[in-house]
């Protein structure tokens, strides 16, 4: 396998002493579509915006994160700022928050170019409404001269794409791009980026709640609980047989369309940062927990030729959707 | 049976206008409806951001009064917001939203806003009582009931909403987005404990969702909802597993699964709708790829294309397939 382009090791972020992220270890390689899923709270959006420094002052930030070798976490900021917006982009879930309002999207986007590309002039013009074609942007040529808010959330996040796309990135790190559109806009987006990817030979993380969108767009996945990756693989291997009781218990908690049964919902809440409990931090809602969950944080581990898994009982038969189990009433949440 | 809700015809309008001095302009949010709930049946309405489907969902409490059309509840005329008959009849009819957070208030333990209902309708009773057999109707524990709702997570907190809208027995529960603000794991515990409620009690339900998957998973029939009408309605079964509407079909593929697909994914081209501007014809006609020169002119109307299962198409009607042949 070629050698990654960013490889993210170690990584420990902390916000007034309570851990967010806690031991990520995650490499993204040239041209793949990497899914980072999790529940709110489970550290997949702090460990990118770790990576690229975008956090304030106040988060704790250990670890090494490289892009071809070098470390960007010890990197003055200069160098940073180029390569945030040029080898790196990003794009998050509110487009019409990251967009300046008082600024046409034309002063925007060249703005980037100007920036990291060097451009000028003509030449920016005309770059300017390529990428807004390139993104499917109708009457690319009008839409240069609007604002923000004059387009719909779908459009706005055409704008990011572009923006993002501005400085020909690498890699494209996109924070839950479509959680805040319609499905059919979130379907149109999806797809775009994938375009996008095949034809640019971009690398692109894809940080999604949703396990849907992530299984769909993703070659390769990784699943991460209180701030650790428990378990990852190819997407398609880990969806249709995860190892990681966690993992396991995300799949079956959620409604398809295919059919109408019981959803297996997760017992109890996810644990509070600063009062983590012993050992593995799933322990208290994992059905399967035993003695020797208690021990240890379990690292993660090769299990089979490319999965990962981080559970102190790695041959656990995680059989799919258990036939409605006690009644969930009794799962008082506590 | 007569059905517990009912919706006829029912449209309502609202005024915007374009910038500051800008034309004053009529948007209809909901456009014709006419949909009716049978007690201990669960309604699913399905639509995208504008359908007018949280309109509808307020219009079905009498939280506003239809411009056109008329709302019975019980066979007896909605009465008007706000009116002494309107608050009697609304412990009958209770309604969750999608925050929890802000139908709560901070400052009180959650215990004593379950119970407020009670003590609102003049429902004589151990109110403690009830409040704490609601709480555990819920999941909750008592020493729950004691915490302020800050002190809870987001599905503690649908709970406590749930609990407090239960606790007068009303007969219709209206859901918006109940469960889209929270996480897989906790949406699922939330999700079956209205399945639960639902059934326990009898209750006739109007689940109002942008989400498929959670909608397919509650709701017995299913109205999609596309600019303020009604596109395709149709017991669930039917609906997920045989879209009809050229639009249903769309949202259909479009719902991300870990799964294997079953039917093709439609991408849509084009804009999402927008009330402000409807398009003349079928409002569906600028994102629609069957779509035919009639479409742009004329609009469908609602109509049965099988037993059970209505759809609002010029492709689908019985004329549309007489042609065809």
């Amino acid at each position: 396998m070629k050698a990654p382009l960013v490889r993210i090791k170690g990584l420990n972020v902390a916000f007034d002493g309570a851990p967010a992220v806690r031991g990520v270890d995650l490499a993204v390689h040239p041209g793949e579509a990497l899914g980072l899923v999790g529940e709110s709270g489970s550290g997949k959006s702090v460990t990118w915006l770790a990576a690229l420094r975008l956090l304030p002052g106040k988060a704790a930030v250990q670890g090494r994160v490289t892009l071809d070798g070098r470390d960007l976490l010890s990197l003055p900021t200069p160098e940073m700022e180029r390569i945030r917006g040029g080898r790196i982009g990003i794009i998050f879930q509110d487009p019409s928050s990251a967009l300046n309002p008082v600024l046409t999207i034309r002063r925007q986007i060249s703005e980037v170019l100007a920036l990291h590309r060097g451009l000028s002039g003509s030449a920016i013009r005309a770059e300017a409404k390529r990428l807004l074609d390139l993104v499917g942007m109708p009457d690319a040529e009008g839409r240069l001269n609007s604002y923000p808010h004059e387009m719909s959330g779908g459009q706005n996040q055409r704008v990011m794409i572009a923006m993002a796309l501005a400085g020909q990135p690498d890699l494209l790190v996109a924070d839950e791009p479509t959680t805040a559109l319609d499905v059919t806009i979130q379907a149109q987006i999806l797809d775009l980026l994938q375009l996008i990817r095949r034809e640019m030979g971009m690398a692109l993380v894809l940080i999604s709640h949703d396990l849907g969108v992530v299984a769909e767009n993703c070659d390769r996945v990784a699943v991460m609980y209180a701030g650790r990756i428990v378990e990852s693989g190819p997407a398609a291997a880990l969806f249709d047989a995860p190892r990681h009781p966690y993992a396991r218990g995300l799949i079956d908690a959620l409604p398809t369309l295919e059919d109408t049964r019981r959803l297996a919902a997760i017992p109890g809440v996810v644990p509070d940062p600063r009062d983590m409990p012993r050992g593995c931090a799933f322990g208290p809602r994992c059905a399967h927990a035993g003695p020797e969950c208690l021990l240890d944080s379990p690292p993660l581990r090769a299990v089979a030729p490319g999965r990962r898994l981080a559970c102190a009982r790695p041959d656990l038969d995680l059989t799919p959707a258990r036939p409605t189990p006690a009644p969930h009433l009794a799962e008082v949440t506590s | 049976m007569s059905a517990l809700l009912d919706l006829h015809d029912i449209a309502r309008s609202y005024v915007t206008r374009k910038g500051l001095f800008g034309q004053r302009k009529l948007v209809r949010a909901v456009d014709g409806i006419s949909l009716t709930v049978n007690p201990g049946e669960t309604l699913g309405i399905v639509g995208e951001s504008g359908s007018g489907k949280s309109t509808l969902g307020r219009m079905a409490l009498g939280l506003e009064t239809p411009d056109e059309g008329h709302v019975t509840f019980d066979g007896a005329p909605m009465p008007s917001h706000g009116t002494p008959a309107w608050r009697a009849l609304r412990r009958q009819m209770q309604m969750v939203f999608q925050d929890p957070l802000g139908a709560l208030d901070r400052r009180l333990p959650v215990i004593e806003q379950i119970i407020e209902p009670l003590i609102i309708h003049g429902i004589d009773g151990d109110h403690r009582r009830a409040g704490l057999t609601a709480l555990s109707a819920v999941g909750l524990s008592a020493d729950h009931g004691l915490r302020y709702p800050h002190e809870l997570s987001g599905g503690q907190r649908q709970r406590v909403v749930i609990a407090r809208a239960l606790i007068t027995d009303p007969r219709l529960l209206v859901c918006d987005e109940p469960v889209s603000a929270l996480d897989v794991s906790i949406q699922a515990q939330v999700v079956n404990l209205l399945i639960d409620l639902q059934a326990a009690r009898g209750l006739g339900m109007v689940f109002i969702s942008h989400d498929l998957r959670v909608v397919r998973q509650i709701a017995a029939r299913v109205a999609v909802m596309y600019l303020g009408r009604v596109v395709e309605e149709a017991a669930a079964t039917d609906l997920f597993r045989a879209p009809q509407h050229p639009y249903t079909r769309a949202l259909v593929s479009a719902a991300p699964s870990p799964g294997p697909r079953r039917i093709e994914r439609v991408i849509l081209t084009g804009e999402p709708p927008n009330p402000a501007a409807r398009p003349t014809g079928c409002a569906f006609h600028p994102r629609c790829p069957v779509a035919l020169p009639r479409c742009r002119t004329e609009a469908p109307a609602l109509s049965r294309i099988a037993p059970g299962h209505a759809a609002a198409c010029h492709l689908l009607s019985p004329a549309a397939k007489v042609a065809a042949r």
